[in-house]
Order: C-alpha cells, then structure tokens, then sequence
C-alpha cells in the first residue's frame, strides 16, 4: 500500500500545475464580476457560476489541442483538476446559497434566443435542486475522472491503441460540461441543449472502442442503438416543449412555473398539462433507461468502465429524475401522469431487477441493476416524493459508480491475471511487460493469443476466489454492493427505504408490492454476485493470477466506499422519539425549491399534517421489512451459489429452472420483441420505400420511364425528324446538291482546250453581234 | 480611174478574219494558230484603212499602227510561249495543253 501511494507522488506536482494553469485566467475573469456582486448583494459566489462550464470545457481544448503532446500523465491531470475545479464551484455555489437563505438565483449569461415572442436567455438556475446534481456531477465526476487515469492507461494498451488515452478524456470532460449545462440551465430549452450533449458523450463513449465488439461492430451498434433510442426520447421531449411554449409562452421555469400559480386549468389545460407531462416521461424514460425505452442502457457496457460509472450509472442517466423532480410543478397538475411515471418506475424497477439475474457478464449485472434502481427513482418522485427520489439519486450515484469502478478493477485484476497465466504457459515466449498483451498473435504468444480471443474477463464464470486477491477491491466492492442491496446502515437502505416508506404512506399498494419484490430480487443478485466473483476457489488461471490495480484507481474507490457508507447521513429519518443530528437534512435544503413552489410537494405532502410529520420517521413495519427481504435475498443469493458453479464451464445453479433462467438470461426476449415489432416491420417498410417506392417507382418508372423516356423520345424526334430530316435538308443538302449540280453542269464547258474557248468567244460574239444587228435594231 | 468600192475592202477583210478564224479553230499548231491569229488582226487593219478612206478620217489609220505595234509585241511573247511550251511538252500541239480543265 505504501509503495503504492509512493507511485501516485510524481502525479501530485503534475495534477497541481494543471489547476493552476486553469485557475490563474478564470480567477482573474472572474474578480471584476465578483467584486460587483459584493457591492451587489453581500459576498455570495454565484458570478462564478459560469465557471463551472469554463473549467471543463478548457479542459478539453487543452486535450484537444496539447494532450498528445503533453502526455498521459498531464493529459489526465489536466481532465480531473477541469473537474476538480467544477467541483469547487459547485461548493462555492452551496455556501453562497446558505448566506441568501437558499432563495433560487438566476445568472443571466445571455440573451441566446430572440425569436417573436420566444425568448430564452442564456442563464444558470442556481437552487438547492440544481445545486446538488452539480455537486454529484463534479464530485462522483471528479474522482471517475482520476480513477480513469490508471484505468485507461491498461485499458488503452490491452486494446491495442494508446493513443486515444487523450481522447477519452476529452470525451470526459465534454460530458461534464454537457451534463453541467443540463443540470444549470434555467429553461427547458437550455436544459435541452444539455440532453443533447450527454446523448452525444454517451454515444461518443459507448463507441470508443468503435472496431471492437462483435464482428468488429458490436460497440458502435451499442453506440447507435443507444443514440437512437434516445432519439424516441428526445423527440417526446421536443414535443413537450412545443406544448410548454404553446401553453405558456415560455421556457423558461421560473415563468412557466409562475404562470403555473395563478392557473385554473379547464379540460382542454388540464389534457395538456397531462399531455406534456406524459412527453416528459417518455423524454425520462429514454435518457433514464425505463420501460420501454430501458434497452439501450446495458448494450451501453460496451464503453470502458469509467464511462459506465460516471454516464451510465452516477449522472446522465438520472436526468430523467432530475427533470421530473425540476417539472413538479407540472406533475402535482397531472394525478394522471403521476400514477403512470409511479407505475412505469416501479415495474421498471422489479423488471431489470429478475433480468439481471440471470446475467454472467459483471457489468450486465450492474447495467440491469441501474435500470432497476432508477425505477426506484422514477417511482419515488411518481408518488411525488421528489425528496426521496433526489436521496436516491444522489446514494445511488456514490454506491453504482462504486460498484462500477470496483468492476472495473475487478476486470482489470483479471485481465493481468490472464495475462500472467497466458504468459507464463507460453513456452519461450520472449520477454513479457505489462503492455505486450495488445498485439494479438505477437511471435511465442500465438497459443496464448488464441486463448485470449475466448476468454471474457468481464465473464462472472471466468472469476471467484477474488476475496484473496483483491484487497482493497473486495472490501469497497462489498461496501457498494451492500449499500444496494439496502443492507441498514449503509447508504442505499435509507434512500430506499424512504422511496419504500413513500409508497406505503400514499397506500399506494401496487407499487409498494413491485418495490419490494424489486428489492428482494436486487439483495439476490447481488448476493448471486459477490459469491460468483469473490467466493469459493477460483475457476481460472486468470483469476487466480489476479492483482489488485494501482493506487490511482484504488484511491478514489476507497473515497466513494467512504460515500457509498455514509451517504446516509444526508437525510437520517428521526428513529422513534429521537432526531439525530443533521436529520432531515437534504429534505429541508431541496424544500427552499421544492417548497418554495406554490403548487409544489407540499401540495402532495400536505394532504394530512399527520403524514407530513410521519414521513420524517422512520416507519419501522417498513424498515424493518425492507431490512428481512434484503437479508432473506442476500442469504438465498449467497446460500444458493455458494461453491458453485465449480468451474467456468459448469452450469449455473438456477438454470435448474430451466425455461425460467433461459427466459431471465435472455433478458425476457425484449431484444427479439422490439427487432419483430419494431425493428422488422421498419426494415421492411425502409426497405420497400427504398426498393419499391423510390428506386422502382421513382427512380426506373417516373425518372426512367416516364421524364427520361419523354425526353429521349422527343429529342429523338428533334433530333432524327427535325434536325436531319428538315433543317439539314434545307440549309445543307438541298443548297449542296444544287451547287453540285450546277457545277456539273457548268464544268463541262471548261475542257482545257483553247480552240474551244476561242469558239465560246466567237460563238459569244456572234450571238452579241446578232442580237445588236437584228434585235436591238 | 474609178476606185475600189469600201465594200470590196470590207469583204475581203470579212473573209480574212473567217479564215483567221477557221484557222485558229481548227488547226492545232500553235504556230498556224498564231499565224491565224496574225491574219485575223490584218483583217482588222484591212477594215480600219479601208473606213479611214471611206471617211477620209486619219483615226483609222492610226489605230492601224497601234494594231501594228501590239501584234509585233504579241508576236514577240507568244513566240517566246511557243518555245517555252515546246520545251517542256517536246510539242507544240494545242491539244497538249488542257490542264487547265475543269
């Protein structure tokens, strides 16, 4: 341990001089504009607040720009410190909203759109709300950024190309601008422009490794499928748009949820307002992976695992919640709308929970685990518990980006272990670093070459007996993985049980129902996982030559361990009679938003006093039965796979099951369902309109045919009739022929004989002089 | 004595241009052409004299003596053709010389 930390040191100075190099210009932009807020109103920090967008974002033109030549080490230390420093505004932003009392603040930037009567300013929203996704984007963001600078040095190798270090981390930080954009913009519009970024970033990332995958075009179909189906979203989104413009003649929230006070809603209103919200839930359900649009989500492992820790776990995909909980105002007029978001998270919820089962892929596992956790969310503010949802999100956010760059050490402890036992059986093999591995096929290593083109060191099959191996790994993998399963007192078991508790006091039974089957199902692959990749001897050579990763990656896991523990000290219920300290806390600091709103939760909340006050308690038949289901499901998870299956090939306990595995392992054949009902009749209708209708129809009938075969006909008639048979007859043929003719003729007269010319004159003569004498006469 | 009426001068000389004619049209030496020729344009000076007298004019006379002198100059370039030709063609045959047809 020591001596890994002793290998971190070089990177201090490096990291350093990379945040000053960013600090220097923006502290000297920035001093002007904050002394004017002094003199404005009291030393707060939100003229800073643009910076958060800078500090990424001139992150990534010095990667663009520099970052080959400057290196892995600077390149990523220029990437985390644009991160750190977002993160230091995000905190400046949090104490500056304690000494305003956390009124919202606008920050106009600028005027960005001016069009009739549209106008939507370039401005941050700077509310407890925004503030906390920016703290989990920067935060979580920051340490997935330093994690990734160990991570993608082997990553980059053992696929073969390192170059590209410097462009994932211009991919990272682009990311983090877009998601920040998302998460401060003051309209729906700018927030928009955010979605689109992260969209971008996703696809951009799940196909970093665009050549790699199946058939060498695995990971960009992951990338397209992802893009595409977010396209479904987005276009809801666009669509809800329209209607919030149309309705209220404007985009911006502050506005739109003014105008929202002093409605009354007759029919027609109140079927917008259902109408936009319903879009708004689809928008959700594509960029937060809920039924029907979920799919995208695990196909999107396919990007390197920092990337599914940071987008596909911790922050992109939760800005679904975060726009539902941004639009409750919308939603408290749309009971309708409500109990579907409710319904669709909580069946998204106990859905992905059984498939991700049956997974053997550790990523898959927590792919599905994603989907079903923001089911909980999305659940959660459904019921119109925006506070718990937020909780969720933000336990979430620590506890899945910790699973995920666990796994992520956990693949990269196998694949070293790979290589060492592949290594080691290649007899004569030449000399071996740590780096040799991507060149397939490479001299003595074709049989072991051969070996690694089957061997999936994602595979949980190919894992087991880690706990030995893996010192720091195990324990924080441990940590996330019983924070999910909602094991009291880590992190996840207060989020989720406050979502739980949420269901139970709205009586909203059905949805309690799903929850907590969901949750017995999370406790079961999760224990399912810890015994296949910890537990028993290990099942290869892999596995048992395994190390653990270097500090850099270590470090920030052991950080969000730390996190993923005690997250939930952010919003402690009162337990009995007694409050601990910082009780309630986050619920108070989103209630200046949420709360500040005049047809916010509390309109839900205030339904009766007394719930009111017992939402703040911890319900103990709820508790304590979310408690016995995570405990009973762990158990049988670890009790069912404990020692088994013994080697990678053996079966896996539950495929005893048969039919049922198959059908969990198969991901319930959605895949196939969506390529039958979707995805075939589209091809068939893309392919008839392009065979048929364009190239038959179009392009051989009305093009060949009917425009081509007129104009050839008619410049044929032009042509062959007119042209050659009139005009070149008159103005050629016919002159010609008469000149011929009568040059003929008259060349006869021309013999070369001078005796006949002398007789042409006389004859001349003669006939002058007759025509004188008698004619003329 | 009574003089010679014009009319015979002008017969005669009517008669020496159809023989000049004839001449010039039938033969094909280039020398009896150009002796033709020679009797044609002597026709010609015969009629000129013969009006001067008849008029008692001097202007026929005088273009006699112009006659005179172009013939003695045509006599000059069209021996010296002669030559020529004969000196190229090895004949003086006229129907040697139709290069000149269309």
């Amino acid at each position: 341990m020591p001596d890994r930390l002793r290998r971190l040191r070089p990177l201090l100075p490096g990291l350093l001089f990379a945040a000053l190099l960013l600090a220097v210009p923006a502290v000297s932009w920035a001093a002007p504009v904050l002394q004017e807020g002094e003199g404005g109103g009291g030393g707060t920090f939100f003229a800073l607040i643009p910076l958060i967008l800078v500090f990424p974002v001139v992150g990534l033109f010095l990667n663009l720009l520099f970052g080959k030549a400057l290196g892995e080490r600077w390149s990523g230390a220029i990437a985390s410190a644009a991160a750190a420093l977002a993160f230091v505004i995000a905190v400046l932003q949090l104490v500056s909203l304690r000494a305003v009392d956390y009124v919202a603040q606008v920050v106009p930037l600028a005027d960005w759109l001016d069009i009739g009567t549209l106008h939507v300013p370039w401005a941050f929203q700077i509310d407890t709300l925004s503030v906390t996704m920016m703290l989990v984007v920067t935060g979580v963001g920051t340490l997935i950024h330093i994690y990734a600078i160990g991570y993608m040095h082997e990553d980059v190798r053992v696929n073969g190309d390192p170059s590209r270090f410097t462009r994932f981390f211009v991919y990272l930080n682009l990311f983090l601008a877009a998601m920040l954009i998302l998460v401060t913009g003051n309209s729906y519009l700018t927030m928009f422009v955010g979605w689109e970024g992260v969209g971008l970033c996703s696809y951009l990332l799940i196909g970093f490794w665009y050549e790699k995958g199946a058939g060498g075009v695995g990971n960009a179909r992951a990338g397209r499928k992802a893009f595409v189906v977010n396209r479904v979203g987005d276009w809801a989104m666009l669509l809800a748009m329209f209607l919030i413009f149309w309705m209220f003649g404007s985009l911006t929230f502050t506005d739109v949820f003014k105008t929202l006070a002093g409605i009354r809603l007759d029919a027609t209103g109140q079927m917008t307002v259902t109408a936009i919200t319903l879009l708004l839930l689809i928008g959700a359900a594509g960029k937060s992976a809920q039924i029907p649009l979920y799919i995208w989500l695990p196909d999107a492992m396919a990007g390197p695992t920092p990337v599914s820790a940071l987008i596909h776990a911790a922050t992109m995909v939760t800005a679904g919640v975060y726009m539902i909980t941004r639009s409750n105002a919308l939603y408290a007029l749309a009971p309708f709308s409500m109990s579907v978001v409710a319904i669709v998270g909580a069946a998204t919820a106990i859905f992905a929970a059984t498939m991700a089962i049956a997974q053997f892929d550790i990523k898959k596992v927590l792919a599905y685990s994603t989907i079903s956790q923001l089911g909980f969310m999305i659940a959660a503010v459904g019921l119109g518990g925006y506070v718990a949802g937020m909780f969720h999100l933000v336990t979430h956010a620590f506890f899945k980006a910790l699973l995920f760059l666990s796994a992520g050490s956990v693949i990269h402890a196998i694949e070293h272990g790979h290589h060492h036992s592949a290594a080691a059986h290649a007899v004569g093999g030449g000399g071996h670093d740590d780096h040799d591995q991507a060149a397939p096929d490479a001299g003595g290593h074709a049989a072991a070459a051969h070996a690694e083109h089957s061997f999936d060191p994602q595979d949980m099959r190919n894992m087991g007996g880690l706990w030995k191996t893996l010192p720091i790994t195990k324990w924080v993998y441990l940590i996330g993985a019983l924070a999910l399963a909602g094991i009291v007192p880590l992190s996840g078991f207060w989020s989720k049980d406050e979502i739980l508790l949420d269901a139970w006091s709205h009586q909203n039974w059905l949805v309690f129902g799903l929850l907590i089957v969901a949750a017995f199902f999370t406790a079961f692959y999760v224990g399912r996982q810890l015994m296949l990749v910890f537990a028993g001897p290990p099942r290869t050579d892999a596995a048992k030559h395994s190390a653990e990763s270097p500090a850099l990656m270590t470090v920030p896991l052991i950080v969000l361990a730390v996190l993923a523990a005690f997250g939930g000290l952010l919003n402690l219920p009162s337990i009995g009679g007694w409050t601990p300290p910082g009780a309630h806390a986050l619920t108070e600091w989103l209630d200046h938003t949420l709360g500040a709103l005049p047809t916010g939760e509390h309109a839900v909340i205030g339904e009766g006093g007394a719930e009111a006050g017992a939402e703040g308690a911890l319900n103990f038949v709820v508790a304590g039965l979310s408690t016995v289901v995570a405990l009973v499901g762990l158990g049988a998870g670890a009790a069912l796979y404990r020692g088994r299956p013994a080697t990678s090939t053996a079966a896996d306990p539950l495929a005893r099951t048969g039919f049922v595995f198959t059908v969990l392992n198969r991901k319930w054949y959605v895949d196939e369902l969506y390529d039958l009902i979707i995805l075939r009749p589209y091809n068939w209708l893309a392919g008839f309109i392009a065979n048929v209708i364009d190239w038959r129809f179009w392009h051989d009938w009305v093009h060949d045919t009917l425009i081509g075969g007129t104009y050839n006909n008619l410049s044929r008639f032009a042509a062959d009739f007119l042209d050659r048979g009139v005009v070149d007859v008159a103005i050629s043929e016919m002159p010609a022929a008469l000149a011929r003719g009568v040059a003929g003729g008259l060349r006869r007269f021309q013999t070369g004989y001078v005796r006949y010319y002398a007789l042409m004159v006389f004859v001349g003569v003669v006939l002058v002089l007759g025509y004188l004498l008698f004619v003329a006469r | 004595m009574q003089p010679v009426p014009t009319l015979y001068y002008v017969a005669l000389s009517a008669l020496l241009f159809t023989l000049g004619v004839i001449g010039v049209l039938t033969r094909r030496n280039a020398i009896i052409i150009f002796m033709s020729v020679e009797l044609m344009l002597n026709a010609a000076n015969l009629a000129f004299v013969a009006f001067a007298r008849e008029f008692a004019k001097l202007d026929g006379q005088i273009f006699v003596f112009f006659v005179m002198a172009v013939a003695a100059a045509e006599v000059a370039v069209g021996l010296a053709l002669i030559v020529t030709i004969f000196r190229t063609k090895n004949s003086i045959n006229v129907d040697d010389i139709n290069q000149l047809k269309g």
